[in-house]
């Protein structure tokens, strides 16, 4: 193959430039793409399949698999038909156009910088996928498969898909502006995690909440796919540097570190607090380590990335007891204060440490702290209200067409059986 | 002849298996259980939810002896299965009015 090219390419030099070279793309960049593409997949399948399958009683277990399987082939299709144009194709500041509707445009030598536009599409649709599962977290045991999916779509389509333009498209309005989401920080999780506590309020808490136990039923299963989210984050961070390059080896730095410092600290703050380090404190600590660190990830360097994951366990370990116990929502997974909370506190951190006083890669020419502070605000505050409006207008109308919510009886005889016909153990 | 249920602990299960093996009863019958007496339950604690768990696990053993060997079989179990701390269990003693070996038909003190 190669030695054709150099022939072409040969043969184009001495026609001149009235001759067109095909360009390539970066064999280097584009293995690391293919590659991260395969890791931020594996976080939603199995990873946060897994991570939240724990996480839930054993009679709903196969409900939450199915979920995140079910939206990711759903979300797949939406995105190749649709979803990428919308996202990504040149439109105005608040939404994409269509002219990559269909993967028109999107050919075998289309390139999107320095690599393939196919790989780009893909590795933007893995992001597409498990944004929309991360929600699941909020409503788990009580909701119906059908509602979920329709709510999904919509949710994909009215919420996820504008920010992800705002943020990420070169004509969007906050990247116009020079907002710092490196990789999702409000995208995904300040995203995800409003509308997972918009729809915990709007579908309400699971019977018996907080009085009845309701303790994972499984979490081997839920640490496993724990162990999975953190070895993807590489290519959820990493791969957000588009390119085999440096910028791509301190993203795996600094998010390395995030993950190792969120950790510690939710666990040392568990020990002190109620006197036992716990295996779910630890695993929810890293998460929360690298919600946080997610839209910083491109500009700042692994002594930020310290502070920022040890921020993070200790913010997100008492947004949980907030959420849980002063405000008895049942956001089941403690999706909201986890990654809605971490992602908040990470765009504005991210401003913070972004200057090479602390250790940052820098902030762009004549832009100060205090600017990209705001600049910052501007953007997680539009995030949270676009997708927290949005989520709470769209479950309503859902619930008109499909209720969200099973009844009582279902939920007690298990989403499993009702749902799905299935048992997740045959013991 | 009487049917002797024993909850125990279930670490214990071993040793009341052997013991009783020594007085000569051969065949019983397992059973994984919850249960609580005065024996207090535990704390669970997940992400600040905290939960009291009441049940504990046990094991059920229950064997069927003849009116010969009930005291020694409740001696063996007392002995292999008492660790003299609360939750150690209880032992059930039940009149059995017959008893058939399936697959030769025989009753009474033979089947057993």
């Amino acid at each position: 193959m190669k030695k054709q090219m150099s022939a072409l390419v040969a043969l184009a030099a001495l026609c001149g430039p009235a001759l067109a070279v095909a360009q390539e793309p970066d064999s280097g960049s584009t293995a690391w793409m293919l590659t991260a593409t395969a890791l931020v997949l594996m976080m939603t399948l199995p990873g946060l399949a897994l991570f939240y399958g724990g996480l839930v009683r054993s009679r709903n277990v196969l409900s939450v698999l199915m979920q995140c399987f079910a939206l990711c082939c759903v979300i797949s299709l939406i995105w190749v038909a649709f979803g990428y144009s919308l996202a990504f194709a040149e439109g105005n500041g608040l939404i994409g156009g269509l002219s990559k509707a269909w993967m028109r445009g999107v050919e075998l030598d289309s390139l999107s910088g320095a690599i393939p536009e196919t790989v780009f599409a893909m590795f933007q649709l893995t992001f597409a996928i498990i944004t929309p599962a991360l929600i699941v977290g909020g409503f788990a045991e009580r909701t119906r498969f059908a509602g979920m999916l329709l709510f999904s779509i919509l949710w994909l389509l009215v919420v996820y898909i504008p920010v992800a333009h705002w943020v990420w498209a070169a004509d969007g309005w906050l990247y116009a502006r020079g907002f710092r989401d490196f990789a999702g920080g409000a995208v995904v999780h300040v995203n995800a995690g409003i509308a997972a506590l918009v729809a915990a309020i709007v579908i309400g808490n699971r019977t018996g909440f907080p009085a009845t136990p309701m303790p994972p039923h499984n979490l081997t299963m839920t640490v496993i796919g724990a162990s999975l989210l953190w070895v993807g984050w590489f290519g959820f961070n990493a791969g957000s540097a588009v390119a085999a390059n440096g910028a791509a080896g301190m993203a795996l730095l600094v998010t390395h570190v995030g993950a190792a410092a969120g950790a510690t600290a939710w666990m040392t703050l568990e020990w002190i607090r109620f006197g036992k380090p716990s295996v779910l404190g630890i695993v929810t600590g890293m998460v929360a380590g690298l919600g946080t660190i997610t839209p910083a990830s491109g500009f700042v360097g692994p002594m930020g990335a310290l502070v920022i994951g040890l921020v993070a366990g200790v913010v997100c370990f008492f947004a949980t007891q907030f959420v849980k116990r002063k405000l008895k929502i049942d956001d089941s997974l403690d999706v909201f204060p986890v990654h809605g909370v971490g992602g908040f506190t990470g765009l504005l951190l991210t401003a913070v440490f972004s200057a090479a006083a602390v250790d940052g890669l820098g902030l762009p020419d004549g832009v100060g702290v205090g600017g990209q502070l705001i600049t910052q605000l501007i953007g997680a505050v539009a995030t949270l209200v676009w997708s927290g409006v949005g989520t709470f207008v769209i479950l309503k109308l859902v619930n008109l067409v499909s209720p969200l919510r099973v009844t009582t009886e279902q939920e007690n005889e298990g989403l499993d059986l009702v749902l799905h016909e299935e048992r997740g153990y045959s013991l | 002849m009487k049917l002797i249920t024993a909850v125990v602990k279930p670490f214990r299960l071993d040793d009341v298996r052997n013991a009783l093996g020594e007085v000569g009863v051969q065949g019983m019958t397992v059973t994984e259980v919850k249960g609580f007496g005065r024996q207090r339950g535990h704390t669970e604690l997940y992400r600040g939810a905290e939960y009291v768990v009441d049940f504990l696990p046990k094991v059920k053993v229950e064997v069927a002896v003849s009116d010969e060997l009930v005291d020694r079989a409740i001696e063996a179990i007392i002995g292999a299965a008492k660790t003299g701390k609360v939750g150690d269990g209880k032992i059930f003693v039940m009149d059995l009015d017959q008893v058939y070996r399936i697959r030769t038909g025989e009753t009474g003190d033979q089947a057993i």
